[in-house]
């Protein structure tokens, strides 16, 4: 070792920016992507298609909006597997609304507003109770279907305004639907919450410990809260479009989502133990999972085999940084 | 103490259940009939069976989302096979359930052993894993009451003492379980990996190598009750026992099993299946529709996950020796 | 002491041995080059300071960790321990400094889980298990009821009942990690006794602890460790006390506290019978500016907790407590600090640091809402607040931006004390603020305490170590069993009379 000088400078940091970047997990998925866009165009002649291409945008939009949520969650280290039942009582809360005649604003907000109210309640669950949130949403996941099996039993609810249309069908400009602006929208609202802001800083210091995040006098209830808040609100938000693109409700609307959104999470980098992750990452996964399911639909495979892509795609990406770890080890002892 | 608790938390289960029953049968004579208590039982069995299989796994600080898409791959399997083959003996396709089963209880228990990928992970991949190869094997074809053997049908609902051998079979399975919990290394291992992991280390019992077992007799169970549900409702289909993994977890939460792990019994497991099972005899009994059990057993959920919590937190340190000390503490909790 | 000398027992073959261990951690070499030898009927005394490498040796030879390097002989035979199970199928037991073992489980479960007697059909046998249970606990001259859960104990019962699965085992070789650490004396001498018994029966026994009196009480051979090298071993017989610590250090140290005196100032906190249901009761005393109060007392006697009831971790459930006159209610961590109370916690990973945050974002955690504009962060600012503190204690580290995990304990420790001080507190209550760090940084930790003192900051500080205590103390309270054991002021202090005080012992 060299000789130490009375008194070092401590760099801020060490190596550059490009190099961090180039050796992170959203660089390998970002390959993948491209990978797939690759293989996909070879695979179709019919996928190289602006309009294509907008429409694969469906497959992941809605979904996405949740997971930036979400992804806050899981990095506090906090879980939240109720988030398709929120959306299927909201749209099922939209659909009674729009048998009563509530107009297109009106329904918004309600679908909005049990979004936020389904958070409020798994947030007081969690947070103010202090709950395991595994197992409370666990329960609340089926009490809120439960209420919209209750209130829809096997009939479908139908018959909303021409207007409300638009949230799920319309165009904002050229190929660019409403539903993609949103989710760009959001995409940069989420990263910059995470990653600019104190409670980003907050977040990320409950995941990694909750203990020195009290102790460092942050109030770990108050956040956590809010993050269920969040979560609800964009279920409400995914609801809404998901409701105008299908114009109808079933209460068995968005069954299994919960899972493809974790799934979207954690491939985008996000540590299922909490702490570590980012926005960037969960855009990407959201984009890689939207064109496997797009590719794979054009080539006619069933909607139940992509799931298990989607299961496979899940533990392969978890388990694969495992064993590349396990086989380094090995080589080097 | 503790096992004071235990039996206050059964006895008050047990104490619920019968008030349950003399509520409903006051709307319906015919409801607490021996006759009609031995059919609950028997409807009753398949939750009980796999929530013993879940309370091992949970109480291993774990979870098994798998078990009902392993249901269904079984389910799925052992009927083509009886289907294709109905010269096969029963007893054959009994092993043959219990083997596939046993097989993606090991899977899943791999990937936590070996990688130690958090089991709720490795389960939502599974489960999505499993059911879509329910459908890969069958093509999305159901395999139909009539072209299923006739022993193959009959045999769970053959009658001995008042009750069918599907009753009769999970009575077997609570006695195994009973035997293996309290009886066994593999038993207290189980207990204590859950309760204190670092602590096991120390004591030679490797907790990766227990969850991993846990993780078999979870899908063993699960194996043994897809063939018991496709005989039971003379039907194979991909969607079978969909979302029932939610059941079993909440059997075992109701029932009192920490999903912090290392606290349950298998008395309380049963209790809290029975306590469902009960629930959704009742339902049509008393006029609520059939599609509000869904709301019941969520609301159940968590009622029950806030009643654990205000009992394990009841347990204080104690550090002060004198009786003034613990006087104060009987009026703190 | 009524120690028999014994001669270096050269005609006897070490019932085990260990040989040329070393084992590294990403970053650190934990040990290098290690040699020990432990022979039957003889406690050898494992001697160093925390960190020095004793822990790591514990868990190479309980079959935790695998050594990257040397061998094991058990009886002159190679042996290899890959996990927990095989180190006790060759009759290694350890007894751990926390005791690990099951709350949920009874004690007899505790004693015998994974050696279970069993039945002809391969099942459990719960009569057996309790009745050798029992009889076991009576060799102990114990009167514990087997069937009763093991949270229900005292910490010195656990002991005995950790005592009591060590022998269970039938081990022939006996770690003991720090044994004494939260036991009275009375309940030392009584478990000395059984180590003694444990000698007579012709175990070897491993026996690791920081205090002299209790080495030279009752070892026969010593070992000392410094840095993750064996620098020394014999019989304890040819060596004085001076000669050991000068091994343990590396120099001889005749540590000066730097401690100033300082005229104190007006009463900046009061504390009047603080009460917590379960924790401590009726805690009342006054803390003055520039005053350094230290808190004396066994672990689990109630320090740490009245420090975080302070601290805003846990409510007290009577008392009261004045800053500057004013009676104020802390309810939270956050309330505290605006308070201007801050609190550097025992367990530096658990509760003091985000490890796996970087340097300056632990820094600025608590003070988030100075470095940032309207909610955002901004980063330069974060930066140069890290700079000031991280400069000020001399902070060794790559860089800012590496998470603080990666530092050794002493900079760690650096760095929670300049994550609190940036927040500008009137009141610094720091809990065994020294614990786990080389004796270098230990003596730059005591010089800044002291300075913060000079410069009118409110110190409480809680320790274990005497002469931490004594050298920079200007009064101490002493607790036992929650309650306050007296107030002792400077001119009183001595180190008979805190342990008196502490132990109960009058």
């Amino acid at each position: 070792m060299s000789a130490i000088p009375e008194k070092r400078l401590i760099p801020d940091r060490l190596g550059t920016s490009a190099t961090r970047l180039f050796g992170s997990w959203e660089a390998l998925l970002f390959a993948v992507a491209v990978l797939i866009f690759i293989a996909n165009s070879l695979a179709s002649p019919y996928f190289l298609n602006a309009w294509n291409l907008s429409d694969a945008t469906f497959n992941f939009t809605e979904k996405a909006m949740v997971a930036f949520a979400m992804a806050l969650l899981i990095i506090a280290g906090e879980i939240d597997l109720s988030v398709a039942a929120i959306i299927a009582l909201a749209s099922t809360a939209m659909g009674a609304a729009a048998q009563a005649g509530v107009g297109t604003p009106g329904l918004v907000a309600i679908g909005i507003g049990t979004g936020v109210g389904c958070g409020v309640v798994n947030g007081i669950l969690v947070a103010g109770l202090r709950l395991p949130s595994i197992v409370v949403t666990i329960g609340t996941m089926s009490l809120f279907r439960g209420i919209a099996y209750i209130v829809l039993g096997d009939k479908a609810y139908g018959g909303y305004p021409g207007s409300f249309a638009y949230f799920g069908q319309g165009y904002v400009f050229w190929v660019f639907s409403f539903e993609f602006v949103l989710f760009a929208v959001l995409a940069i609202l989420f990263a910059a919450l995470l990653h600019a802001t104190n409670f980003g800083r907050r977040v990320y210091a409950i995941g990694n410990n909750e203990f020195a995040a009290r102790f460092s006098g942050i109030r770990v209830e108050r956040i956590k809260f809010t993050l269920f808040l969040l979560t609800g609100l964009m279920s409400g938000i995914a609801a809404v479009c998901l409701t105008s693109r299908l114009g109808s409700t079933r209460p068995s609307i968005a069954q299994g989502w919960e899972l493809e959104i974790v799934t979207m999470v954690v491939l985008g980098g996000v540590s299922i133990l909490g702490g570590a992750g980012t926005i960037g990452g969960v855009v990407i996964a959201a984009f890689v999972m939207g064109l496997v399911t797009f590719g794979l639909g054009l080539l006619n495979v069933p909607g139940i085999v992509m799931s298990i892509f989607i299961g496979l795609l899940l533990i392969v990406t978890i388990t694969l940084p495992v064993i590349i770890r396990q086989f380094r080890h090995r080589k080097s002892a | 103490m503790i096992r004071q608790l235990f039996k206050f938390r059964e006895m008050l289960l047990v104490i619920i259940i019968a008030i349950l029953l003399a509520v409903f049968s006051t709307r319906s004579p015919g409801f607490a009939t021996p006759g009609n208590l031995a059919n609950i039982f028997n409807d009753t069995s398949i939750l009980i069976i796999l929530a013993l299989g879940q309370m091992a796994v949970i109480l291993t600080k774990s979870i098994d989302l798998s078990v009902a898409a392993n249901v269904a791959f079984t389910g799925m399997a052992v009927g083509m096979l009886n289907a294709a083959h109905p010269e096969l003996p029963l007893a054959l396709i009994l092993v043959v359930a219990l083997c596939i089963g046993a097989v993606l209880g090991a899977i899943n228990g791999i990937f936590v052993w070996k990688l130690n990928i958090p089991s709720i992970v490795v389960t939502l991949g599974t489960l999505t894993i499993y059911r879509g190869m329910a459908f890969v094997l069958s093509g999305g074809a159901w395999v139909n009451a009539h072209q299923m053997t006739a022993p193959f049908l009959q045999t769970p609902r053959q009658l001995f003492l008042g009750l069918p051998i599907l009753g009769w079979t999970a009575i077997v399975i609570v006695a195994v379980m009973h035997l293996v919990m309290s009886r066994t290394f593999l038993g207290r291992a189980i207990y204590a990996s859950g309760g204190n992991p670092t602590a096991a280390v120390y004591a030679g019992i490797d907790v990766g190598r227990t969850r991993f077992f846990a993780f078999v007799i979870s899908g063993t169970l699960a194996g043994l009750c897809g063939y018991l549900w496709v005989s039971r409702y003379a039907v194979a289909y991909v969607d079978i026992a969909a979302g029932f993994e939610l059941d079993t977890v909440a059997a075992c939460v109701i029932g009192g099993i920490s999903t912090l792990g290392g606290i349950g019994s298998v008395a309380g497991a049963v209790l809290g299946a029975l306590f469902l099972g009960v629930i959704k005899n009742a339902l049509p009994v008393i006029n609520i529709s059939p599609f509000a059990q869904m709301a019941i057993s969520g609301s159940v959920i968590i009622a029950a996950v806030i009643f654990n919590a205000r009992q394990e937190r009841r347990r204080g340190r104690i550090i002060l020796r004198d009786r003034g000390a613990s006087e104060q503490i009987e009026v703190a909790a | 002491m009524n120690k028999i000398s014994l001669p270096e027992p050269v005609s006897e073959t070490p019932l085990l041995e260990m040989r040329g261990i070393s084992k590294s951690f990403p970053g650190v070499k934990a040990l290098s080059d290690v040699n020990i030898a432990l022979y039957p009927g003889r406690v050898t005394a494992l001697i160093g300071e925390n960190g020095a490498g004793k822990s790591t040796l514990v868990k190479i030879l309980t079959g935790i960790y695998e050594s990257d390097e040397g061998d094991i002989q058990v009886d002159g035979k190679p042996v290899v321990f890959t996990n927990a199970q095989d180190a006790i199928d060759f009759g290694v037991t350890a007894i751990h400094q926390e005791t690990v073992l099951f709350d949920e489980l009874s004690v007899a479960e505790n004693i015998f889980l994974g050696h279970a007697p069993k039945t002809r059909l391969g099942l459990v046998d719960w009569k057996a298990v309790n009745a050798r249970s029992l009889a076991l606990l009576h060799s102990l001259e114990s009167n514990i009821d087997p069937r009763v859960r093991l949270k229900d104990l005292s910490i010195a019962q656990r002991h005995l009942v950790a005592i009591a699965r060590a022998l269970s085992v039938d081990a022939r070789i006996v770690i003991m990690d720090e044994p004494t650490a939260a036991l009275s004396r009375k309940e030392v001498d009584d478990l000395f006794q059984i180590v003694k018994r444990l000698k007579a029966q012709g175990k070897a026994i491993l026996f690791i602890s920081h205090k002299f009196d209790e080495v030279y009480e009752i070892a026969d051979h010593y070992a000392v460790f410094r840095d993750g090298k064996a620098v020394g071993s014999g019989a304890l017989a040819d060596v004085g006390q001076d000669e050991i610590v000068k091994l343990m250090v590396g120099r001889s140290i005749e540590h000066a506290f730097p401690k100033v005196d300082i005229p104190l100032g007006e009463t900046v906190l009061s504390v009047e019978n603080y009460t917590h249901p379960t924790e401590f009761r009726d805690i009342s005393f006054a803390l003055r500016k520039g005053e350094i109060f230290g808190i004396y007392g066994l672990v689990g006697a109630g320090r740490s907790e009245i420090c975080q009831s302070l601290f805003g971790v846990t409510k007290p459930s009577g008392g009261a407590l004045k800053l500057g006159g004013k009676e104020i209610v802390i309810s939270s961590p956050s309330d505290a600090i605006k308070a201007g109370i801050v609190y550097v916690p025992e367990e530096r990973g658990r509760h003091g640091a985000v490890l796996q945050l970087p340097i300056y974002q632990n820094i600025s955690l608590p003070s988030l809402t100075r470095t940032s504009r309207s909610g955002f962060l901004r980063a330069a600012e974060e930066f140069a607040l890290a700079r000031k503190y991280a400069e000020r204690f001399d902070l060794r580290a790559a860089a800012l931006s590496v998470p603080v995990g990666t530092l050794s304990g002493g900079n760690q420790q650096k760095v929670v004390i300049g994550k609190w001080l940036a927040t500008q507190p009137k009141i610094l209550i720091l809990d065994e603020p020294t614990k786990g760090i080389d004796i270098g940084s230990k003596a730059a930790v005591h010089a800044f305490i002291s300075e913060l003192a000079g410069e009118g900051l409110s110190i409480i500080m809680v320790s274990s170590e005497l002469p931490e205590i004594l050298g920079m103390s200007d009064r101490v309270l002493v607790m036992r069993e929650g309650l306050s054991a007296g107030i002792f002021e400077r001119s009183q202090l001595n180190a008979e009379t805190l342990v008196r005080a502490a132990t109960g012992n009058a």
